[in-house]
């Protein structure tokens, strides 16, 4: 992916994000880990990136 | 519970039993080899299965007629395996219906089908539903006919002592009150088992948040035998409801309950009356139904640490309380009674070692704590504990929508018979095998002639061989040796070569297996299933 790509995803994900209704933000964002995870098609990396994403969310 | 005006076992298509405590007072008192505490389906197949064996055993039931407040009605394929063996099959054949397929739901929309393992190959289909009320009265019907069961009716066992050698059974019924002694007790009298209380033993384990309402109703339904599970349905927004059809034209509608939904009320018949009619109406039937039963329930996961207690044998829900959506409960009883009961009459015939009773708990509570770890996860799905489990739960369905893989986290994987991999009378696996049928799994079926693998073993111990010389080089009195021709399908489902031989206990697991068999090895691994040598 070249920045340009992760900027096209980023403002995407972020458009959508306001355009679902804000209590179904949460479902929305399950909903779109498992389709990633299940083109990614790795679990071990998926499950990775899960604790991952976990962190520093207290910064 | 019933609806009003209908007495407690007065139902819409079952006609329940009136039994009598014993009237022959004179031999009350006389010493049996077993006595079994509870003649529910757990209970009389331990009966028939020691019977089958030439073991005489008393039957005490405190009640005057069949359960009333279990209702099983999921039987799997290995029970049926085992009810043939036990010659008792065929009235369960006649009345119960078969079934292969399940589908789910979410918000109306099919978003599963499932279809567990089957084909021409299999001598039983995976599941077959039949209310328990049947269940019983098909056993009763065979042990009535038995002379070596002793079954004694509105008799409640009050105490179960040690006597040394065996145990000291106080019964009371109606008449009076006796003492008689028994080499051994099964406690087969379920989930609020008494013998459980007086020998002070306690279940440990979980209990989880749902709660189910359970109704069966009788109506003119016409869906087949496919059990149904309707997700996040309109008539119970965030719940969960499974359907199954049972014979009589008698459906089961399970429906999960709200957070904070007031159980009392629930259960209050107008309650039930109209949650099952907005249940009907999402499945699309308007015509007439009349409410049969009703209890509720919630899913525990609670088992002994120790399936026995010196004389004593927990058998069933005494010793282990499963979910019931992995339709385990009944089942893994039937299972219990069938182990301890082959176990049990070679000791009293002196042709095992005491230590044979040794593998009872490890290989019954292995597969309970197998249950667990699959029901859970089922649980885990029909009832979501947290708000973590709740969001994954409601993102798979809806994703499920449109897109089948998620679908599949809503299938419930009916299990298979467990594997007694921690057996002390298994034997390790011959590595030279592939994967297949390993020791402690179940023995696989498969076409043979006109017939099925199954209906060639013998009643004990049977040597299924390709090696038509090791039949003469073994000569033991429990031992039926069946000689398969390499090359047939049964050959090639077992992946047998020319020389090969599996050894099959009389519950059909496989004791032990080889790819190139000796008559000694075959010797050893029969000592070893069999709990050694006597002494």
């Amino acid at each position: 992916m070249t920045p340009a790509d992760v900027e096209t995803v980023y403002e995407t994900l972020a458009l959508q994000l306001d355009a679902v209704d804000a209590e179904k933000r949460e479902l929305f964002l399950a909903k779109l880990a498992l389709l990633l995870a299940h083109d990614v098609g790795d679990a071990a990396q998926a499950c990775r990136r899960i604790h991952e994403a976990a962190e520093d969310l207290d910064v | 519970m019933r609806p009003a005006g209908r007495a407690e076992t007065e139902s819409l298509y079952f006609r329940y039993p009136h039994f009598d405590p014993p009237a022959d007072r004179a031999s009350l008192t006389v010493h049996r080899p077993v006595a079994i505490v509870g003649a529910g389906p757990v209970g009389m197949v331990a009966a028939l299965g020691l019977a089958r064996e030439g073991i005489r055993s008393v039957l005490f039931d405190a009640k005057a007629t069949f359960n009333d407040g279990s209702r099983a009605i999921c039987v799997a394929r290995q029970s049926y395996r085992i009810l043939d063996r036990l010659g008792v099959l065929a009235p369960f054949l006649g009345k119960s219906l078969g079934w292969t397929t399940g589908r789910s739901f979410y918000r109306g929309r099919q978003i599963l089908e499932f279809h567990m393992p089957d084909g021409p190959d299999e001598k039983y289909r995976p599941m077959y539903n039949l209310e328990q009320q049947y269940i019983e009265q098909f056993l009763w019907d065979a042990i009535a006919r038995e002379p070596l069961i002793d079954a004694r009716w509105q008799s409640a066992v009050t105490a179960v002592a040690d006597t040394g050698d065996g145990v000291r059974v106080s019964v009371r019924d109606p008449l009076g009150a006796y003492d008689l002694t028994a080499d051994w007790c099964l406690a087969a009298d379920g989930a609020r088992s008494a013998v459980r209380t007086m020998r002070g033993k306690r279940l440990k384990g979980e209990n989880y948040e749902g709660r189910y309402v359970i109704a069966d109703l009788k109506m003119a339904h016409d869906y087949p035998t496919i059990r149904r599970a309707l997700f996040d349905p309109d008539c119970r927004r965030g719940g969960t409801i499974l359907v199954h059809k049972q014979p009589d034209d008698i459906w089961r509608i399970d429906y999960q309950l709200r957070d904070g939904e007031d159980e009392a009320e629930a259960i209050r018949e107008e309650n039930v009356r109209a949650s099952v009619a907005a249940v009907l109406q999402e499945l699309g039937y308007d015509g007439a139904w009349d409410l049969e039963w009703w209890s509720i329930y919630s899913a525990n996961t609670l088992a002994l640490d120790d399936y026995r207690d010196g004389r004593v044998f927990f058998i069933g829900d005494s010793a282990h309380i499963v979910p019931i959506f992995g339709v385990r409960g009944l089942n893994n009883g039937i299972a219990d009674a069938d182990n301890i009961a082959w176990k049990l009459a070679r000791v009293l015939k002196g042709a095992a070692g005491a230590a044979l009773l040794d593998s009872y708990s490890p290989e019954r509570r292995g597969a309970t704590l197998d249950v667990f770890a699959n029901a859970s996860k089922s649980a885990r799905f029909m009832t979501p504990p947290t708000a973590g489990w709740q969001l994954m739960r409601d993102a798979a369905l809806n994703l499920s929508l449109r897109h089948a893989w998620a679908g599949e986290l809503a299938n419930p994987r009916q299990m298979t018979p467990y594997t007694y991999v921690d057996s002390p009378i298994v034997a390790p696996d011959d590595p030279t095998f592939g994967a297949g049928a390993a020791p402690g799994a179940v023995l696989p079926e498969a076409r043979v002639g006109d017939g099925f693998l199954s209906d060639r073993l013998g009643p004990g111990f049977t040597l299924i061989t390709t090696d038509a010389g090791l039949a003469g080089a073994l000569d033991r009195p429990d031992l039926t040796v069946v000689a398969l021709a390499p090359e047939t399908d049964a050959a090639r489902t077992l992946e047998m070569g020319p020389n090969s031989a599996y050894l099959v206990r009389p519950d059909t697991h496989i004791a032990a297996r080889w790819r190139v068999a000796t008559a000694a090895a075959v010797r050893d691994a029969l000592d070893l299933a069999a709990g050694g040598v006597p002494e």
